[in-house]
């Protein structure tokens, strides 16, 4: 049944030899340095202050839905910022190696990078993006802000939320050893069979690439049961329906659409597991096998997730743009009707990433006419926002600065994928970087509402406002690199530059990737601002501490409760009175109010099993990639008892009496969650491990 | 806009919740559980969609069609064993109204023993199947009706270790909160499981003959 595979493999090591490890390569000798200097800034002061046991304590074991979610926000930072760099180093290959005269530089004939390197880069860059940077930010901006929107206390399943964190976490931690043991995936970030099937592609890439998706997917899954029970059973009285804040409807949606999507990507990539391990023929190119499975499969699932990435998104902007007009949301129950409209469409759209592979005259018609109808409830949206910075009191903040940014490049995204929904127009440009612009640009308005929902939240989390001096300089710079960057792209797009070139045959092409290049250094500017915000903000976070309400215009729920949020959320559940109550009972003079009396509250106590079970879906995936086998069948038994036991010994909980609370909310000091434990935090008493 | 369109007539309504919030633990657990099913619908579906369209004559390569792998008759004693097992479970289920603890375990115990005769059977089948050289790498067809019938196979023994693991549970627990939602939410499994059998049988089985 197992495949036989060339070269050498042994019990113990699998595939596994020291020559896997590319210590001969000077750009992965360079990403390795700064991935462990940057390892070592991080660690050190952990180690200097003696956190060590804090980090592990309150962070790592931690089951508040707050942290997790800054926990998935800060990964998918980070696996953007790795992306990035990934990015930058797609557009140097291209602008130098544009034209036959054009040098070669290490082992390259042209540019700096050998073709099957740079296919690994553009290949992780897609991955990484999409799966291990959007994804995480949105699944945890959504894990902070929901349950405070709600007025619940918690999670549904707080322990399985760790459990998704760790999964996704584990996924990217094996995208980053493909970096430096092995090589990752060089069949784009779709992975087009027969191409990742192993006559074409033997080594480990696919197998990393497919072992990354495949368990953070598991991830991503786990958090759409939790995020829905979350809304619809744990909601504060009086929260109905219509009610309900949009960005909470919005990760509804997302979330629907992630559930019922992701489990399709598993099969599509279970079944490319089964042709790589067992030898069977789903996909291959002879016995039988059936490539346009796959396309089909993945497609089904990604399409879908381009609207999983872009529904909070929208959901980010519903809550940013009327708290900065102070003004309500221009047409609520539109705003819902149209977020379920595209939740539902986005279903019936996927043929048309690939109009051009063989399908019919009606079919590409079908899916053409489809492809436009996701226009209408778009365009209610973007005519929604106007509507309600129509004759409001704007004030441009640096979170509105973004979503004004967001909607500026969703026009110009929706317009030319609009343009792509047309077959005839697709195959023309199809395949070229016109469509690669078109995706960029859409991807980009997720990131810009990213950026806007993480500076306008993040004084609740943490309490204190980011800087806006460097904030606004960080919007313009990241603004002009992407406008800079796609503008030009387009423009290649239609003089005919197919995608994914490590050569570019033509010279005339050059001034636009000068110009392309022009905006990566924008961009690099822009990566300094960020860190210049991050580091100016926590040096005056002092100056910059606010109160509950700090923009002084938001509406919705979670601005009740105290900034920094304390780890209860809320000291007495809320009752929920009308669509945005903050500002209901600001209009009312009851903005202020705070409840009086107390009662006992019931909360989860921290556990290792998440992060231990996280541990062991690395090995498993190590495992499989390099066909150690004790390994990955070690690690799946671990994990499988781990689950048994953990079912064996359940979590009390522990209670903090009304008096406790009394005195908690009478502290002055903030007591968010990057303070130490208030309370005793019973942890200890895990009888595993 | 008007901020004063926003004010409230009359007597302050409460801002505050005291008392308990009706959140009812089972009820979540259970939500929660409906919403896996749902995943593993859709795992199913896009597994069934696999084997629709690599069950045509080119996706044999020269190798055995349907009718020369699938036995109807054989597999009618699966759907047999199968539903036996979730009679036998749900019976057991019926036994937590009365408390019945010894009840609820002579259902589980009855239960496990069909399902280890559906596994067997299938086992048995597969051997067959093996000896006359119809194994998954031999063509895209058999590839999708082996990682098919085997998926449904994998969840039954997840199915029959969830319900070993529930035993001792229940001699240890008794029949509290966590248990109950655990046996009902495993109800809901395990008639998922069969219904997935009845699908496969009609689909592969029944289908595969009449072709």
């Amino acid at each position: 049944m197992l495949v036989h595979l060339q070269g050498a493999w042994s019990p113990l090591f699998g595939r596994l030899t020291l020559s896997s490890i590319p210590y001969s390569n000077p750009i992965i000798i360079f990403a390795f340095a700064f991935t462990a200097i940057a390892g070592v800034a991080v660690v050190a002061p952990v180690l200097y202050y003696r956190k060590v046991g804090y980090i592990f304590r309150e962070w790592l074991c931690s089951v508040d839905h707050k942290k997790i979610g800054v926990m998935y926000i800060i990964l998918g930072l980070v696996m953007m910022f790795r992306g990035f760099v990934d990015g930058m180093m797609i557009r140097t290959q291209q602008v130098t190696a544009d034209g036959p005269n054009s040098p070669g530089f290490l082992e390259a004939q042209h540019g700096y990078l050998p073709p099957s390197h740079f296919d690994q880069i553009y290949s992780s860059h897609g991955t990484l993006m999409i799966l291990f940077a959007v994804t995480p930010i949105l699944t945890g901006l959504g894990n902070v802000i929901v349950p405070l929107q709600i007025g619940a206390r918690d999670m549904a399943f707080p322990r399985m939320n760790a459990i998704s964190l760790w999964l996704t976490v584990m996924g990217a931690m094996l995208v980053m050893a493909s970096l430096f043991i092995g090589d990752f995936s060089d069949a784009g970030w779709v992975g087009l069979t027969p191409l990742t099937e192993l006559p074409y592609s033997p080594s480990v890439g696919v197998d990393y690439w497919m072992w990354a998706i495949q368990i953070s997917s598991i991830g991503t899954t786990l958090n759409a049961i939790n995020i829905i029970t979350t809304i619809v059973g744990m909601r504060a009285p009086g929260m109905r329906w219509d009610r309900l804040p949009i960005f909470t409807w919005t990760t509804l949606s997302t979330n629907i659409i992630g559930l019922t999507a992701f489990p399709i990507l598993g099969v599509a990539l279970a079944l490319l597991g089964a042709d790589r391990y067992l030898g069977t023929h789903f996909y291959t190119a002879g016995m039988g096998g059936n490539l346009m499975l796959y396309t089909d499969l993945f497609w089904i699932w990604g399409h879908p997730e381009v609207y999983f990435l872009v529904l909070p998104a929208f959901g980010i902007l519903s809550e940013v743009i009327p708290t900065f007009s102070e003004k309500p949301l221009f047409g609520y129950i539109t705003m819902v009707a149209a977020t379920f409209a595209i939740a539902g469409i986005s279903w019936s759209v996927w043929l048309h990433h690939f109009f051009t592979m063989g399908a019919g005259p009606w079919v590409n018609t079908f899916f053409s006419v489809a492809t436009m109808l996701v226009g209408i409830p778009t365009g209610v949206k973007v005519f929604n926002w106007l509507f309600t910075m129509y004759r409001g009191r704007i004030t441009y903040t640096t979170p509105m600065l973004w979503s004004v940014g967001a909607l500026l490049l969703l026009l110009v995204g929706g317009l030319t994928g609009v343009m792509l929904a047309n077959p005839a127009i697709d195959y023309t440009v199809h395949n070229s970087v016109f469509v690669i612009a078109h995706f960029h640009c859409m991807v980009l308005l997720i990131a810009f509402t990213i950026f806007a929902g993480i500076i306008y939240w993040f004084p609740k989390v943490f309490g204190f406002k980011l800087d806006e001096h460097n904030g606004k300089r960080f919007f313009w710079t990241f603004c002009l690199g992407t406008t800079t960057v796609f503008t030009a792209m387009f423009a290649l797009g239609f003089e005919g530059e197919t995608r994914r070139l490590d050569y570019l045959y033509d010279p005339q092409w050059m001034p636009m990737l000068v110009i392309e290049e022009f905006g990566i250094a924008l961009y690099c500017l822009s990566v300094y601002y960020f860190f210049k915000m991050i580091y100016v903000s926590l040096r005056d976070r002092e100056k910059n501490r606010c109160g509950a309400d700090p923009w002084g215009t938001a509406r919705t729920l979670e601005w009740l409760t105290h900034s920094p949020v304390p780890f209860y959320n809320f000291a007495v559940t809320p009752q929920v009175n009308e669509l945005d109550e903050l500002a209901w009972r600001r209009d009312n003079g009851w903005a202020d109010m705070a409840p009086e009396t107390f009662e006992p509250i019931h909360m989860p106590k921290n556990s290792m099993v998440p992060i231990i079970i996280g541990i062991f879906a690395f090995g498993f995936g190590f495992g499989m990639v390099w066909r150690i086998w004790w390994m990955a069948g070690f690690s799946l038994f671990a994990i499988i008892a781990l689950v048994i036991i953990s079912s064996f010994t359940p979590d009390p909980g522990y209670t903090i009496t009304a008096e406790e609370m009394r005195k908690l909310e009478a502290r002055t000091d903030p007591m968010g969650i990057v303070a130490d434990s208030h309370a005793p935090l019973p942890m200890a008493e895990e009888r595993i491990v | 806009m008007d901020a004063h369109s926003n004010r409230h007539e009359g007597p302050r309504p409460p801002l505050w919740h005291y008392g308990e919030t009706e959140h009812d633990p089972i009820a979540t657990k259970t939500l929660g559980f409906w919403l896996y099913m749902l995943s593993d619908a859709l795992i199913f579906a896009g597994l069934f969609a696999a084997y629709g369209v690599l069950d045509q004559t080119m996706n044999t390569a020269d190798g055995p069609v349907a009718s020369q792998v699938v036995h109807p008759i054989a597999a009618f004693w699966q759907t047999l064993a199968v539903l036996s097992s979730v009679l036998a479970y749900s019976l057991a289920t019926v036994a937590i109204r009365t408390n019945n603890r010894g009840g609820v375990m002579l259902g589980i115990c009855v239960a496990i023993f069909f399902g280890v005769v559906f596994i067997g059977l299938e086992f048995a089948d597969f051997v067959d199947l093996f000896a006359i050289g119809a194994t998954p790498d031999r063509s895209g067809f058999l590839s999708a009706f082996f990682i098919l019938v085997a998926t449904h196979g994998l969840h039954m023994m997840f199915g029959i270790l969830w319900m070993l693991v529930l035993l001792p549970q229940i001699v240890r627990f008794g029949l509290n909160t966590a248990v109950v939602t655990r046996l009902l939410n495993l109800r809901l499994f395990w008639q998922f499981q069969a219904s997935v059998w009845v699908c496969v049988y009609i689909f592969v089985y029944l289908r595969g003959t009449i072709q």
